[in-house]
């Protein structure tokens, strides 16, 4: 994911592992990615947020 | 102490976490043999740091960066003056790579050679080696597919339903049933991609797919005199996405004769690949009882226990006389299945919602005890279940005399079994053994797939 990039309801936008289970977290809405707040292999907690994205 | 050509090992490294790290530490302590633990950051309270007699950071939680390492456990062995390396399952235990580091360094990898490792490992070759000894594949393909097809004419063969699996993979993916001509040629090009992308590998094979099958495998022994004994079978039918969740020996669907053949070939396939320390040999039995060889697990198993429980023999202290260069302390004669024993793998995920992960801390513990039971975990009130490891907390395994018996035990366990702090998986595992197919013994690989509509339509 890059910011400035436009993404499709249902895309695949982050991979999120717990307990070595992969779970895609996919896109509700289509938008364009405004902000990352998170890094490659950071450690989240539940109901953080991870990517900004404005609505089309 | 151990057979007259043995030197018995001194010092040996656990190069795991968890239930299994804390199981071999005990066996060691037993034997009067010094244990040294790896830990990673996330797991500097857990137990296997404090029961082992020294313990070594080996960096961040990641596993990529502390169990996986293999320069660094390696390092921390000959820097601790560690003679031998048990890898326990997962990690690094069916790690050709590793096995031949250890080797390389003068460190006793506790399990087979990388020899072995790496056949048991590559599935398709695997399949072709034992195949052309005439040992009892799944009817499929001799080797991986050239064509479309060369694959139409196979299936034709075989009959419809195949399935379409990678040569370099497992867990699932790249894996596809078909039941037409039309399936199978879009399957192949979904599943050579999906093969490519997961494994960096197209290649593919087909086998026949088995309808409700039984998962039975064969536990073996073996040292380094040529001496191969078994431990009869395991049922390890009741799955979900190929993961087991109960396990259980004997198998109510494995007759005296049947366990002969099985038994007998899965020795056979052991002898073909050079086999020592202990192993695995996984099948596939069908409906009219012919079995067909699946793969081999060239590690300790999780499920391990229901052996002991049967059979007397530690496992753990076998594989460590093997690797010391002793011989097996037993023979074919000695060992009696006595009884039954059945596990149930409690796992930190919701059975309420599709068993999601649910990390967390432990709170109010109370784990199962009485007679015929055994509990093997590492978790203790206030211990932190971290989402970096698999979620399995305990393993609750009980005996009896018979399965009836066993089944009872069970059922009590587990209704003694508390914990608050995360979801557990034990109210599934209450329901499984409370349930009339269950009961009677009559189950395959796809028990949970009905299992799970039959309670959804009861709410």
């Amino acid at each position: 994911m890059e910011v400035g990039q436009k993404i499709r309801a249902g895309d695949v936008v982050c991979i999120v592992e717990s307990m070595k289970v992969f779970t895609e977290i996919r896109a509700e809405r289509a938008g364009t990615v405004v902000n990352i707040l998170v890094a490659d292999e950071d450690i989240v907690r539940k109901d953080q947020e991870l990517i900004e994205v404005e609505m089309v | 102490m151990f057979g007259d050509k043995g030197s018995m090992l001194k010092k040996i490294l656990i190069a795991n976490r968890g239930e299994i790290a804390l199981r071999i530490i005990r066996t060691c302590k037993e034997m009067g043999i010094g244990t040294m633990a790896v830990y990673s950051d996330a797991d500097r309270h857990s137990l296997h740091v404090r029961y082992a007699d020294e313990a070594v950071n080996i960096g961040p939680p990641q596993s990529r960066k502390s169990y996986l390492d293999i320069t660094k456990i390696i390092e921390t062995a000959r820097t601790g003056g560690a003679d031998a390396i048990h890898p326990g399952y997962g990690f690094l235990s069916e790690n050709e790579k590793f096995a031949r580091s250890c080797r390389e360094n003068d460190i006793v990898f506790i399990g087979p050679s990388p020899e072995t490792i790496a056949l048991a490992g590559n599935k398709s070759e695997a399949r072709k080696t034992l195949g052309r000894l005439g040992l009892p594949v799944i009817p499929g393909s001799a080797d991986v597919i050239s064509s479309p097809d060369e694959a139409v004419s196979i299936a034709e063969t075989l009959g419809y339903p195949v399935i379409i699996k990678a040569s370099g993979g497992g867990g699932g993916r790249g894996m596809r049933i078909v039941h037409n001509e039309e399936d199978l040629l879009l399957g192949l090009k979904v599943a050579s991609g999906e093969a490519r992308v997961a494994f960096g590998n197209p290649d593919l094979y087909i086998e026949k797919y088995l309808q409700n099958p039984r998962h039975i495998e064969i536990q073996i022994l073996a040292d380094h005199f040529d001496h191969y004994v078994h431990l009869g079978e395991r049922e390890c039918s009741i799955q979900k996405r190929h993961q087991k969740l109960i396990e259980e020996s004997p198998s109510s669907f494995v007759d005296e004769g049947l366990r002969a053949e099985m038994c007998h070939t899965a020795l056979q396939i052991a002898r073909a690949i050079n086999y020592t320390s202990a192993g695995t040999v996984e099948f596939l039995v069908d409906q009219q009882k012919r079995f067909y060889f699946m793969e081999v697990n060239s590690r300790i198993q999780v499920e391990h226990p229901v052996t002991e429980m049967v059979t007397g023999v530690d496992m753990i202290r076998q594989q460590i006389v093997a690797a010391s260069g002793g011989k097996l302390e037993m023979t074919q004669d000695d060992i009696r299945q006595n009884g039954w024993s059945i596990e149930c793998r409690i796992n930190a995920e919701d059975p309420e919602d599709n068993f999601v992960p649910s990390p967390g801390v432990v709170r109010g513990l109370i784990l199962p005890g009485g007679p015929g039971v055994r509990v093997d975990t590492h978790v203790y009130d206030s211990w932190e279940v971290s989402p970096f490891y698999d979620s399995l907390i305990a393993k609750v395994i009980v005996w009896g005399r018979n399965r009836e018996t066993a089944v009872r035990r069970m059922q009590r366990a587990l209704s003694e079994f508390r914990i608050d702090g995360m979801k557990v998986t034990t109210s599934f595992h209450e329901k499984v053994l409370r349930n009339a197919d269950f009961i009677r013994g009559v189950f395959d690989t796809h028990f949970l797939d009905h299992f799970n509509k039959s309670t959804g339509d009861s709410k």
